[in-house]
């Protein structure tokens, strides 16, 4: 993390008047002056403002005990991951399965002439070869950006990009095959700077999408809300500062692997399956109809358990299409297992961002106005990058109360690795820059951060100035909590030269209420089903990444219908058997599956508590269910094993089992372009103080203690709880200190080469190198969150890079 | 080119042939079946496919396996029984699941061979000596903070004193 060395532009040169708009090549290629200040052209009917903040079926009307909800639990998956019984993708093995290699473009950008792929396919052993001619269908995560192809027909865009595979009966026979393809390349200029492209319409990394606009520019927005120029000028004092966020990726341990499996026979048309390492098996599972051109009923994806993800598996993949492909034409199961190297080139991870930040603030230290202008470098291609250009300044609107905001943001392509989600998407580099201006007003006010932190809470059920629904809100909670457990009266400026203290807050979205492509179906489900004994299956549509989800339906159940945690079966995420659910992406899952779940599982539930209930001759409302039992809550001696309670059920109603889904609300956003991104059904809250000790000398720091208070609504099982806020706190630390993902340019190697595609050389922290990392969960009990829950996932990153800024500064006066 | 090797996995003999440039790691997995050693680099920088030769915590993705010829190897599916009775999970794999400590679960192999390599030695090993003997093995889910917490948890269960777990015992 470093200043930008550029010295900043006149804030108040006019700027042209550009049109914003959705899709990308809207910028006009003569407008050389990417993210000017301009007059914003989004104009917006402030529509929902000083109307009553609207809530949905809130859920717990009265407090209730809860037996499961809220204890320590083993997780359903943590004993099988940790004897080496969980099989990952890559753990699969089928009959006659053959290996598949990916070829790939030594150039950042260049033309393919020709492709020759005869020699490969001659050599013995190999089964088939794939070219992009053959899979022409573009595909992109965002429906309206789709700018890829499964393998790269006419052109190359970053050195990684694919261009053929091929099938054999191992993976050094595939290796050999490879070298054998011949590709002819007209090698084209490289933009490898995002500014250098801004300003480039001569080198056009994709076709403009209208004549006359600039093909680089990938995405703009540009909203304005409230009077910013005019608080700007009334302000007390104004703190503007430019800042730099290099790229990170996610390295997750377990590359991307997948398998295609195609079966003809019996039916005409075949029936494919992919078994893969994906967050999103849903999205995978339509892709895969649409690029392969089948009946999406003929698709099946598979989710073995995966070996994290963080973003960096949560759109389709050139393999995944390849195993379909090459497993169609050769008719044998193919598995693509990427190297590391492969999964650095993968990469979909965070933006670089360019910012500037002018921040007002009363002399007592209320905020007025915050203006931010961004530049996005995207990378090869659109990837989320809608989203993630909305999310640059959509999601900086809470926990403060701030009465005018306008952002500025541009998305462009580069000739590197296409940038995506990475935990915390597109809200982690400005929350880094908003809040280290935060510090620099507390300085400039005198104020203490923490009291200028709280004196512009902007409380709980509000709005946000762009209009976003704030429900819960425990963020003063959070900031008390670091507060005291870090002794920071004691410690703030006082430490002395060299040791420090930093503080910084942070929201995020629990899911988003708009998916990425539109429909009006549920964004979550799950299916239970009974059986005599007593056990519960759970059919969940869920990607466990990690975060837990298969547990977290598993507790629902329990503390729903009573059983015990072992007679729950999860069986997770398989296109042809569970629900859908939209994937592991946006921290979604424990509100929107949750939510499902306990649907699912409150009307399995009044079937049990009627059939009690009559045989009882007793309301089915005291019917309990609870440590295996049913029983009468008024006379609890009077009681019966769950089971039989099921078999009561079963013969009054028929086979037990039962549906629920979760619906996300669609009238909590502003009626304006854009409103709808950022929009969830609940935001998650966090602080951290984060201690460090600089040596002056060498300027080594090192981050001793991490304090992390996160408003998760409700801690389902706080073990996981803890275990997303002590793994977001050392990602934060991490590319606060040690990551960079970037690039060679032409005077230091080849263009476009990744400078370290390494677990080594990219350096990530060990046991070692990773700070005390002390969790403190905050519970502020959302209305609409299943029993009150909110995310827990990614908010808890944020704070971690501006709070080891500002401990930074804190302990040796620089920034 | 294939070549016979002979391996003794968790006191199993194997004669297998494999190719002559073949790693441990991808001999387990591969021939074997034994798929509980991950792969995340191949080559030598996670940790996720560390096993034991002769109880030393060895880098599987870098060891050829005619290294390994002659030597007892142990993987994670080995530690179940080793301090337990057979079948029953060692008291760090249980701990890992009361800890919470292994989210995606893809480093958690490679950990509990260093983490029980650690115990076998000291049964009362500082937070710092653990970190120390974790250092080659990288997680990216959970900070390191509740493997931590495991090892010590099952450091004292192993040294005979009565744990207040977490969670419920299994």
């Amino acid at each position: 993390m470093s200043m930008d060395p550029e010295p900043p532009r006149d804030p108040l040169a006019p700027g042209p008047d550009v049109e914003a708009e959705s899709a990308r090549g809207g910028v006009p290629a003569d407008q050389q002056e990417v993210a000017a200040p301009g007059v914003p052209v989004v104009e917006h009917d402030r529509s929902h403002v000083g109307e009553p903040i609207p809530l949905h079926g809130r859920r717990e009307d009265q407090p209730r005990v809860l037996n499961v909800v809220g204890t320590r639990q083993r997780k359903t998956d943590g004993l099988e991951k940790s004897v080496g019984r969980a099989r990952y993708t890559d753990d699969i093995a089928l009959p006659g399965m053959l290996h598949g290699k990916i070829l790939r473009s030594p150039h950042p950008h260049a033309r393919i002439l020709a492709i020759d792929t005869s020699a490969a396919e001659a050599l013995p052993g190999v089964h088939a070869a794939v070219v992009g001619a053959e899979m022409p269908t573009p595909f992109g995560i965002i429906v309206w950006t789709p700018d890829e192809q499964a393998l790269a027909a006419e052109r190359v865009r970053y050195v990684g990009d694919a261009v053929a595979a091929v099938a054999a009966v191992d993976e050094d026979t595939a290796n050999r095959a490879l070298e054998l393809i011949r590709v002819e390349y007209e090698v084209l200029e490289p933009i490898l700077d995002p500014r250098e492209s801004a300003r480039r319409t001569d080198v056009q990394i994709h076709e403009p999408k209208k004549p006359g606009h600039n093909g680089n520019v990938s995405k703009m927005v540009k909203l304005e809300f409230g009077e910013v120029d005019p608080g700007l000028a009334a302000s007390d004092v104004v703190v503007e500062g430019e800042y730099f966020f290099e790229g990170t990726t996610h390295a997750p341990i377990e590359p991307h692997c997948a398998i295609g499996q195609w079966e003809e026979g019996g039916a005409p048309g075949g029936r494919l399956t992919v078994w893969s390492s994906t967050q999103v098996p849903h999205y995978l599972h339509r892709e895969l109809a649409r690029v392969l051109e089948l009946d999406p009923a003929r698709v099946r994806v598979v989710q073995p358990p995966v070996g994290g993800g963080f973003g960096g598996k949560s759109e389709p993949f050139d393999l995944e299409f390849c195993v379909a492909k090459l497993a169609m034409k050769t008719g044998r199961p193919v598995k693509i297992l990427y190297t590391r190297e492969e999964v650095f080139y993968a990469h979909r991870g965070r933006h670089p961002f360019h910012m500037r930040y002018r921040v007002g603030a009363t002399a007592d230290g209320r905020l007025t106005a915050v203006d931010a202008r961004t530049l996005l470098d995207g990378g090869a291609y659109s990837s989320f990058g809608l989203v993630t250009t909305y999310y640059s300044g959509q999601l900086l609107t809470a926990p403060y109360r701030i009465p005018a905001y306008r952002f500025d943001s541009t998305r462009v392509f580069t000739n590197k690795p296409a940038c995506g989600p990475k935990r915390g998407h597109g809200s982690v580099q400005p929350r880094f820059a908003f809040e280290v201006t935060l510090d620099k007003l507390a300085e400039r006010l005198g104020l203490d951060p923490i009291e200028l932190r709280r004196r512009n809470f902007m409380g709980e059920m509000t709005r946000t100035v762009n209009e976003l629904r704030i429900t819960s809100n425990g963020f003063l909670q959070c900031l008390e909590s670091v507060e005291r457990a870090s002794g920071w009266k004691d410690k703030f400026r006082r430490m002395g030269f060299g040791r420090g203290v930093g503080v910084a807050g942070s929201c995020y979205i629990s899911g988003t209420n708009y998916p990425i492509y539109p429909n009006r179906l549920p964004q979550s489900a799950v299916q239970l089903q009974v059986d005599r004994s007593g056990r519960v299956a759970v059919f969940s549509g869920a990607s466990d990444i990690g975060q837990g989800s298969t547990s977290l339906v598993a507790y629902i159940v329990c503390e729903e219908l009573g059983v015990p945690l072992d007679y729950v079966r999860v069986l997770p995420s398989d296109t042809d058997f569970t629900p859908v659910d939209l994937g592991a992406y946006s921290s979604r899952v424990t509100f929107m599956l949750g939510n499902a779940c306990l649907d699912a599982a409150r009307r399995l539930k009044a079937l049990v508590q009627e059939a009690v209930g009559e045989e009882w001759g007793i309301p089915p409302k005291r019917v309990l269910l609870a440590g295996g039992r049913a029983m009468d809550g008024a006379d609890t001696g009077r009681n019966i094993p769950i089971a039989e309670a099921f078999r009561l059920a079963e013969a009054r109603s028929g086979t037990l089992g039962s549906v629920g889904w979760y619906h996300t609300p669609t009238d909590v956003h502003g009626e304006y372009r854009g409103g709808t991104i950022g929009a969830s059904p609940a935001y998650s809250f966090t602080a951290h103080v984060a201690e460090v000790e600089v040596d002056p000398e060498t300027g080594f720091v090192e981050v001793k203690t991490i304090w992390v208070a996160h408003d998760c609504g409700r801690a389902i099982n706080p073990t996981i709880v803890e275990g997303q806020m002590e793994g977001s706190a050392y990602m934060g630390f991490a590319e606060a200190l040690m990551e960079e993902h970037v690039f060679k340019d032409a005077d230091h190697g080849r263009a476009g080469l990744h400078n370290a595609p390494s677990l080594l050389d990219y350096r990530i922290p060990t046991s070692l190198g990773t700070p005390e990392l002390r969790s403190l969960i905050v519970e502020s009990i959302d209305p609409e969150g299943p029993y009150g829950a909110k995310e827990a996932g990614e908010g808890p990153l944020h704070p971690s890079i501006p709070a080891i800024a500002n401990a930074i500064y804190d302990a040796v006066g620089v920034r | 080119m294939k070549e016979l090797v002979t391996l003794r996995v968790n006191g199993d003999v194997h004669e297998t042939a494999v190719p002559t440039h073949f790693t441990l790691l991808e001999t387990l997995r591969y021939v074997l079946g034994l798929t509980g050693s991950k792969q995340g680099c191949d080559k030598g920088d996670c940790g996720a496919c560390t096993v034991w030769l002769d109880g030393v915590p060895t880098l599987a993705c870098i060891t050829p396996v005619w290294e390994a010829a002659g030597l007892d190897v142990t993987t994670v599916e080995g530690l179940a029984g080793l301090r337990t009775p057979p079948g029953v999970p060692h008291p760090l794999q249980d701990a890992f699941d009361v800890c919470g400590a292994a989210q995606c679960g893809f480093c958690t192999p490679g950990i509990l061979m260093s983490g029980v390599a650690l115990l076998e030695e000291n049964r009362s090993p500082t937070r710092d000596e653990i970190r120390e003997a974790l250092a080659g093995n990288l997680c990216r889910c959970t900070g390191y903070t509740k493997i931590l917490d495991a090892v010590e948890m099952a450091a004292a269960r192993l040294r005979g004193e009565v744990v207040s777990g977490a969670g419920a015992e299994p």
